[in-house]
């Protein structure tokens, strides 16, 4: 094994055992995506089922849990952010900046572990969803195609985040940053309810947007064809969340690397 | 200098408008214990940080080593080990965890890396509490856990900023004692420190930085004696320091200066009882009476105040009461 494997392994293990042993952080980022199914589910659903295509059965949970997936996904991203803040801040980026090291191994080491507790979380949350009534409509092939696609989103988002918690130093700014971005994104998006209930404006947008992009996808890949807008295909649906998900890894990467070289606590 | 294994040339590093460094040089031989002394903001951890790697300088080298820290980074990295002036360990970590996992990082087989780590534990006199989390460590316990983090590598060169600051005295010493097996065994090491006796005992030579530049640099002897023969010491009342200030300028062309932790004038006294009776003959003319006043050989306290202008930070270990 190469010396830099080595590392993201180690670096990952470290990662991953903070998730274990200070578990507040995992219990309440499980929690936050249940609750916000539940709440929609039951605040939202009566109101919507008319507006459903007729590929989610008439259900809300149906189009509601593809959707959550893929804001889930972005939201697990923002770990990314505050943990390597906290490295920061506590001079364990110094440590590590002073050690024969592969300079992205701390990058990898980190977006790795957050991309494993992102699995854990998803396969709760669609746990849930089953739960409460989710009913897939195609293949367990195409189930594990979709929630691949949400970790390899997310996993993109991860280096946007891992970007953003080493170029900023204030933690609460970074929290502020990502709420206020991440927020209004997910509910401009399809994630809760077709593009074609919200105003023109708006749904122009919110269609291409990549949330949006990744939620048909998901939804394409868990409920048929039927579930996507006219004209869209799954293929079409995963190529382009495919594409947005690389673009992203293509930018943030080397961007995200580049700050880490630069990052002085 | 031809044995010279860091060696920094004329090194610059702005912060906005604070120069941290001004144009700093400095030769420090293989194998010694070298001190960095200076008030708060001279510098300190500014240097070490670059030759660490972390920071690149304005202008200037610097080298590590034999290699150039900004030009061949990866080769310093292999052979420095660095405890930073907070130690940098993870809370929910054991300490044995902690120090293998920076062996391995270093590149050491697991193995090996395992064994380094009981090693440099028992070393540190952490063993008993190497397999506890590191939160329920004390703050000197910490220390010592990102020191053994540090030496796990085998480096040839060590930084330490300010190794024992928040450390109890008995650790301390442990850590002075460490530090002296680490040099016997043929590593050099730089360390800042607060403590003046920490420097006086400890180190072979000591550099006093201030304001980003070298003002002083030698063994403690040789730094004792610049300050001249001796020194003389009074206490005034309150009210009548700054008259006695003036008035004992330009005594033996040197001035008093206040120290505030001793609460005392200090002065530099060449001619020794000459500039004693002068100093009297001075104050008396002036009306002002000391308290107190005396000779003594110069400590590195009076090097300091001497060299800065400003007393050094109080001793933790000397049982000196403040008024
Ligand atoms: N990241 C930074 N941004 C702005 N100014 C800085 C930064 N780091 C250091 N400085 C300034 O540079 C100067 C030197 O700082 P440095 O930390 O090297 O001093 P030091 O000798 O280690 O002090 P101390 O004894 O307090 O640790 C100080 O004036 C400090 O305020
Ligand atoms: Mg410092």
């Amino acid at each position: 094994m190469s010396n830099a494997v080595i590392h993201i392994g180690v670096i990952t293990k470290r990662n991953l055992l903070a998730n274990l042993r200070l578990p507040d952080v995992l219990v309440l980022s499980t929690i936050q995506p249940v609750t916000f199914m539940l709440l929609f589910l039951y605040v939202f659903g009566g109101a919507i089922e008319n507006a459903l295509p007729a590929a989610a059965q008439g259900e809300y949970i149906n189009w509601l849990v593809p959707g959550i997936l893929a804001q889930s996904a972005v939201f697990g991203a923002a770990p990314t952010a505050f943990g390597l803040n906290r490295d920061r801040a506590n001079g364990v980026i110094d440590r590590f900046r002073s050690l024969p090291m592969a300079r992205s191994a701390v990058l990898a080491g980190r977006t790795l572990a957050d991309l494993v507790r992102n699995a854990f979380i998803l396969t709760l949350q669609l746990g849930v969803g089953i739960a409460l009534g989710f009913r897939l409509q195609t293949s367990i092939w195409h189930l594990l195609a979709a929630m691949a696609l949400a970790l390899a989103f997310g996993y993109a988002c991860s280096w946007i985040m891992a970007t953003l918690g080493l170029a900023m130093k204030n933690a609460e700014a970074i929290q502020a940053a990502v709420y206020l971005v991440v927020f209004p994104l997910t509910l401009t998006s399809s994630v809760f309810l077709p593009t074609s209930t919200m105003p023109e404006w708006l749904a122009t947008f919110a269609d291409h947007q990549p949330i949006t992009i990744v939620s048909n996808a998901l939804r394409g890949l868990t409920l048929g064809e039927g579930a996507l807008p006219v004209g869209h295909t799954i293929a079409g649906e995963v190529l382009t969340a495919l594409a947005w998900t690389v673009g992203i890894l293509v930018v943030f990467v080397p961007l995200a690397i580049r700050t880490y070289r630069r990052a002085v606590s | 200098m031809s044995n010279a294994i860091i060696s920094v040339e004329h090194l610059l590093k702005a912060y906005g408008e604070v120069k941290a460094l001004d144009g700093l040089s400095l030769d420090i031989e293989r194998g010694v214990i070298f001190a960095l002394l200076g008030p708060n903001g001279a510098g300190k951890t500014t240097l070490i940080r670059i030759l660490a790697t972390l920071l690149r300088a304005d202008g200037g080298t610097a080298h590590v080593a034999g290699y150039d820290v900004r030009r061949n980074p990866a080769e310093v990295r292999r052979r420095i080990g660095l405890a930073g002036q907070y130690a940098a360990v993870d809370d929910y970590l054991t300490g044995r965890e902690n120090t293998e996992m920076t062996g391995r990082l270093y590149g050491l087989p697991r193995r090996q890396a395992r064994a380094r780590a009981g090693e440099v534990l028992e070393r540190l006199h952490l063993a008993d509490a190497a397999d506890r989390q590191v939160k329920t460590y004390s703050g000197g316990m910490r220390r010592r856990i990102d020191l053994a983090a540090s030496l796990v590598g085998e480096p040839d060169i060590l930084f330490l900023d300010e190794p024992t600051t928040g450390v109890d005295p008995a650790s301390r010493r442990d850590i002075w004692g460490l530090i002296h097996d680490l040099v016997d065994g043929g590593t050099t090491v730089l360390l800042t420190t607060q403590y003046l006796e920490e420097a006086d005992q400890l180190a072979d030579r000591i550099a006093v930085i201030d304001h980003g530049r070298l003002v002083s640099e030698g063994t403690a002897e040789q730094l004792k004696a610049r300050t001249g023969g001796s020194v003389l010491e009074l206490s005034v009342p309150d009210d009548q320091r700054d008259s006695a200030v003036a008035i004992l300028g330009g005594v033996d062309g040197g001035h008093a200066t206040y120290d505030t932790h001793r609460g005392t004038l200090v002065l530099p006294a060449r001619r020794g009882a000459n500039t004693l009776r002068e100093a009297l003959q001075r104050l008396d003319g002036a009306g002002i009476r000391p308290d107190d006043i005396g000779l003594h050989q110069p400590t590195l306290d009076d090097v300091f105040l001497h060299l800065t202008g400003r007393a050094p930070a109080p001793s933790a270990l000397a049982e000196r009461t403040m008024v």
